[in-house]
């Protein structure tokens, strides 16, 4: 932290940025080995000739060409034309978009009340419901539970249960405290209700709160797979991306055959695979960039104590 | 304005807790809880006393499970293998970052190393068969190509792949946790540092002395939290990264709750051991931070 000056820096300090180029490179080059798959010819693959460049095969006649780098997106056209890929793509981005938005409004009107200090029980409700981040039923009382009240194969299972996380709702009710309390007085006297203020006063001045935990939920819903695999045994047309992936990943659902001899072909499931992993990754990839700023807060709101 | 949480925590967190009374009940999948009789007793011998225990009989037949022995030898072993190798090092990666006097060059560093927490664990699993495929993956065919070696059976063998499946959990969390440790860093006062190089303290000694002691309370707690999840395991996880040549190690307690409870319907045995593991990390968060509240430092309460 002492000396700033580029022109100061040590052997010492040459020697964290080559580590943290190794870091750099750790965690790149399996994302670049996937996309550099996805568009290379399926009989490069075979060959064991695709590292972290894309590749079109080396053709026997003339093979004096040594890098023979390029790049095909067939395997692109395939996963892209693949119906249950697709239906299962469109719904997962309404699916993200209808969560987010309803656990951001139940978290708010969780954390909210219960900045009030004259709230009556609130050290009670606070108290159970952090109880609920370190003990949970467990999964099969859950699953008899939906069962009970019918949302087993049901869409809605993959947005209710999901309403407030715990831990996304101390991080809202912190920032709110940090709101000044004279803020809320003042509207008081000027007679305003606790509706009036949370729209009025709160929500404007909550947007980076709000875009913090609202991204936390998209990622959240964007990935999570477990409550589909669960709940949704029977109805595989309401299965979020990420557990299509995992159908196609373990070979369980072929991709649609287009073309009849697709599937015999040697090294083309590798490549439509890869195009089915870089489809699914590159929303979030695209998207967590730009927040950083937000989400780094709201973690290091969330590890304060109190 | 508190009616829909209120209504949302007793339906979907506290009504799941009555029906873990199915733990001491007969298995029945179709009947509500409420209506299914309740398990037989426990017979243990114990200080050489017969006893009975009511109701015990799932936990009974649990723990005489040798799938069940070996998810909970494989969840405290992963367990282990997490907290030695990945909770030290988003500390190093902190005080490293922290260290480095580049700053762009440290906010881009920082940016790449936060992705791989946005990939959920299918990608993951994606990326991994992409790399350690002893046909096509990277990793062996550069072995091969580079060093005519043959292909290390990363996926399929089942000592490489535990090695495989640590090494991915501190890869996806070894970034992202650096938030925690280096918003604490900041917050060490700089007088100090300023005053340790006056009396000539090397960086080794400033980083050892200063911002670690700085730091003290965050790893305390994160690591009461890493004590507290010891008796359980990512369920996305092992469930994205097995296969059935290296099922001896990849079952899992929650992989276990999920064959035996939902694929095999034994929805009683399933909730005991579901509740078993629950009970356990609850009392070893609750031990954990007793033991660091008596060592005088800070807990989680």
């Amino acid at each position: 932290m002492v000396g700033r000056k580029l022109k100061g820096a040590t052997i010492g300090d040459w020697v964290i940025v080559l580590i943290m180029i190794g870091i750099i490179l750790m965690c790149i080059l399996p994302v670049l080995t996937v996309v550099a798959n996805s568009l290379s010819d399926p009989g490069a693959i075979v060959r064991q000739q695709v590292t972290f460049i894309p590749r079109l095969e080396v053709l026997e006649d003339g093979g004096d060409r040594l890098f023979p780098i390029g790049a095909r997106f067939d395997a692109y056209v395939d996963i892209l034309s693949d119906s249950r890929f697709m239906r299962s793509l469109g719904w997962t981005i309404i699916l993200t978009f209808i969560a987010t938005i309803f656990s951001l409004v139940m978290t708010v009107l969780c954390a909210y009340p219960l900045t009030y200090d004259n709230l009556k029980g609130r050290g009670f409700i606070t108290v159970a419901v952090i109880f609920t981040m370190y003990f949970q039923a467990g999964w099969i009382p859950t699953f008899v539970l939906y069962r009970d009240l019918g949302l087993l194969d049901n869409r809605w299972v993959l947005v209710l249960p999901g309403f407030i996380s715990v831990f996304l709702l101390i991080i809202m009710r912190k920032f709110f405290l940090g709101i000044p309390d004279s803020l809320r007085e003042s509207a008081e006297i000027d007679g305003a209700g606790p509706f009036r203020i949370l729209a009025r006063i709160y929500l404007p001045l909550s947007t980076p709160v709000l875009a913090t935990v609202g991204l936390m939920y998209a990622v959240g819903r964007w990935n999570g797979f477990t409550d589909a695999l669960w709940f949704l045994r029977s109805a595989p047309e309401w299965h979020p991306i990420q557990l299509v992936l995992f159908n196609i990943l373990q070979g369980i659902v072929p991709i649609d055959p287009m073309d009849p001899g697709m599937a015999a072909a040697p090294g083309r499931s590798e490549t439509v695979q890869a195009a089915a992993i870089v489809v699914a990754m590159v929303p979030i990839l695209c998207v967590y960039p730009w927040l950083q700023k937000y989400f780094v807060s709201g973690v290091t709101l969330g590890a304060v104590k109190g | 304005m508190l009616l829909l949480p209120i209504i949302f925590f007793l339906v979907f967190r506290y009504w799941p807790m009555i029906n873990v009374l199915l733990a001491f009940k007969r298995n029945n999948v179709i009947l509500p809880v409420m209506e299914v009789d309740w398990a037989a007793a426990w017979d243990v011998t114990m200080f050489g006393r017969d006893i009975s225990i009511p109701w015990m009989a799932n936990f009974e037949r649990a723990f005489s499970h040798p799938p069940f022995r070996e998810a909970v030898r494989n969840t405290l072993l992963f367990s282990v293998l997490d907290i030695a190798a990945g909770f030290p090092a988003p500390i190093i990666l902190a005080l490293l970052l922290n260290e480095l006097k580049f700053k762009r060059f440290k906010k881009i560093t920082q940016t790449i190393s936060y992705m791989p927490h946005f990939l959920s664990w299918i990608i993951i699993s994606g990326l991994a068969i992409r790399l350690f495929s002893p046909t096509a993956g990277t990793v062996n065919n550069i072995i091969y190509s580079w060093f005519g070696m043959s292909p290390i059976p990363v996926l399929t063998d089942p000592n490489h792949w535990v090695g495989m499946v640590v090494g991915l959990g501190v890869w996806r969390s070894v970034g992202w946790n650096t938030i925690i440790y280096l918003a604490a860093i900041t917050a060490v006062s700089p007088e100090l540092h300023e005053a340790a190089e006056a009396d000539g303290a090397s960086r080794l000694q400033r980083m050892w002395h200063i911002t670690l002691p700085g730091i003290r309370p965050v790893i305390i707690i994160l690591f009461i939290l890493a004590i507290g999840g010891t008796m359980g395991a990512d369920f996305e996880r092992f469930m994205a990264l097995q296969n059935n040549l290296v099922r001896s190690m990849s079952q899992v307690l929650p992989v276990y709750v999920f064959e035996w409870g939902l694929n095999n319907l034994q929805f009683s045995l399933a909730a005991a051991v579901g509740l078993f593991q629950n009970i356990i990390n609850l009392v070893l968060l609750l031990g954990a931070n007793v033991v660091v509240k008596r060592l005088g430092g800070q807990g989680l309460w």
